[in-house]
């Protein structure tokens, strides 16, 4: 029994994820290989072989293989799937897109956002925005799944040992192309694997209030920036900040929600942080209810005085 | 053109779910159910696409229960032209769901199908990946601008470290993200209107596709709950119990 797990990389090192989803695969036992598929992406594979218990690194280096598209990755997976019983990748934006094609093309079921190993065939999931925990049992032969990496603490990223082998690429589909990426530029930490993250709703009013409150405070505690689905949709930031259900789902040690009510599809996001602190005006709102340390006032007056006290 | 847009009904977003105390699921009986909201965006889009006169029909399928009807009429009455119903009482997972959307595909010969990214009951998040690979489609998820022209699809898709945008050779698949757009509500001469457009009825048996689960759920928990905080009187005890108590600064 191996597994393989699918490394998501910028071509010169790896995602913060991989290490979660490496440590996912050690709850199953057996050897764990890591395919890195990029276009100049030795780097990355070196990375992936410094990983703790990886024992070897497949590489496929491929021009067409640059926008990390589903339909040029699947085939290659597809192509080298019958040596594992467990293929995994991380429940990111390039997982969940990628891994459901290379089930259907292997005609099995993907087990996603799996939070919890019970055995080679059985997995513990969230359902309806993490109200409930499902745990299924597959009945395929090859176990497809996406890893949500708050449920695993990651694995060093340095100390191991594997061999690198280069493989043959699969072929250009040729159907599709990535035209542009426009990437959120920032000196802070990543929001999926920050420690800390300093979050912003509504409350905060408009975009410039919402930067000129939280971003000191962030600088401070060198904490990463969130924000409720409310505050993405009314524009404040960029969409790659909200955390929720269909957003980011994070587990930092601190996180501080401001001027956020607490919707059960953002609650879904950080619940799972270890220390939660909400800030909001009005003391009725949901977020209390799964706070750790709430207090009731005026964010413009608190926030402030929190970034002078700290 | 024509467009397929497939549509699931699930416990509408605002109920908050309860599970059953034999653990076997969640209690959807008496539950207000809905249309899932990542699908009103689809159906949505491809409205706007035939009113910009670039889809000609748009097909809205469903798959379960008799009632997936009502889901149905409301795709019709946002202004879909006609409706496929593939009725079941059997569970059916997102792979045999792209099955028998393949079937359809195969008979309606859309040249897109738009879906939601995921279904806010199972949060799989699956079915339209899985329909672009059994068809060799290529695909665009979570997407956020869509425009088509000269035999492509230019989508701008949500990803993790911002915007990306793909070009993608037509037919394809295409997944809504939740700003691609903002569903507009059924006016009543709409819901009205629709209740006489064509609805078919299938079942799986017919399409000769086989539906049979390959995930068995063993149970399904309540998640563990956070133990009650408390509420702090100002900044001050704040600072002093993340210093001291939680020792997290």
């Amino acid at each position: 029994m191996a597994t393989l797990v699918i490394a998501e990389h910028d071509n010169s090192s790896l995602k913060a994820g991989v290490t979660n989803t490496v440590a996912a695969a050690h709850k199953l036992g057996g050897d764990i290989h890591v395919l890195v598929a990029g276009s100049g992406c030795a780097g990355a594979a070196t990375a992936a072989a410094a990983v703790a218990g990886v024992s070897k690194v497949l590489v496929a280096d491929a021009a067409h293989y640059a926008g990390s598209v589903a339909e040029n990755l699947a085939p290659l997976v597809v192509g080298i799937a019958k040596d594992y019983s467990h293929i995994m990748a991380g429940a990111t934006a390039f997982g969940k897109n990628l891994m459901p094609r290379v089930a259907a093309l292997l005609d099995v079921m993907q087990i996603s956002d799996i939070v919890s190993v019970d055995s080679a065939d059985t997995f513990v999931r969230p359902i309806y925005a993490g109200n409930a925990f499902a745990t299924v049992q597959s009945s395929d032969a090859i176990k497809i799944i996406t890893v949500r990496s708050t449920g695993f603490d990651a694995v060093a990223a340095t100390g191991g040992n594997a061999v690198i082998e280069n493989i043959a690429a699969s072929a250009d589909a040729g159907v599709s192309r990535v035209v542009k990426q426009e990437l959120s530029k920032s000196d802070r930490p990543e929001l999926a694997a920050a420690k800390r993250i300093v979050s912003g709703g509504r409350g905060l009013g408009d975009g410039d209030k919402y930067r000129a409150v939280l971003e000191p405070l962030a600088d401070k505690l060198g904490a990463a920036l969130g924000a409720s689905r409310a505050a993405v949709d009314a524009g404040f930031v960029p969409n790659d900040y909200q955390v929720g259900q269909t957003g980011k789902i994070v587990a930092p040690e601190l996180y501080i929600a401001v001027g956020i009510s607490g919707a059960i599809q953002h609650l879904a996001g950080m619940k799972e942080s270890k220390v939660i602190v909400a800030i909001n005006k009005d003391p009725d709102a949901p977020i209390f209810q799964v706070a750790d340390y709430g207090l009731v006032g005026d964010l413009f007056t608190l926030v402030p005085e929190l970034t002078a006290a700290i | 053109m024509k467009i397929l847009v497939p549509v699931k009904r699930v416990v509408d977003y605002n109920v908050k779910v309860r599970v059953k105390a034999d653990q076997t699921g969640v209690e959807i009986a008496n539950v207000k159910m809905s249309m899932n909201p990542f699908d009103e965006i689809a159906i949505e889009e491809a409205v706007k696409l035939k009113e910009a006169g670039v889809v000609t029909e748009i097909i809205a399928v469903s798959i379960g229960v008799t009632q997936c009807q009502e889901t149905l009429r409301t795709a019709l009455a946002m202004g879909a032209d006609r409706a496929i119903l593939v009725e079941t009482t059997a569970e059916i997972q997102p792979l045999a769901v792209a099955k028998l959307l393949k079937a359809i595909v195969a008979n309606e010969t859309p040249q897109l199908v738009i879906l939601g990214k995921q279904a806010i009951d199972d949060d799989s998040n699956q079915t339209g990946q899985m329909l672009a690979a059994l068809l060799n489609w290529p695909q665009a998820t979570f997407a956020s601008k869509v425009t088509i022209a000269n035999g492509e699809a230019e989508v701008m898709r949500e990803i993790d470290g911002g915007m990306e945008t793909v070009a993608i050779k037509l037919p394809a698949i295409i997944t809504t993200d939740l700003r691609l757009n903002t569903p507009r509500y059924a006016t009543l001469p709409n819901i009205m209107k629709a209740k006489k457009k064509q609805l078919d009825i299938i079942t799986p048996e017919s399409m000769g596709v086989d539906v049979t689960p390959r995930l068995k759920t063993l149970k399904v928990v309540e998640p563990a709950k956070r133990k009650g905080g408390i509420m702090v009187p100002d900044v001050a005890t704040l600072v002093e119990k993340l210093r001291n108590e939680a020792k997290v600064i």
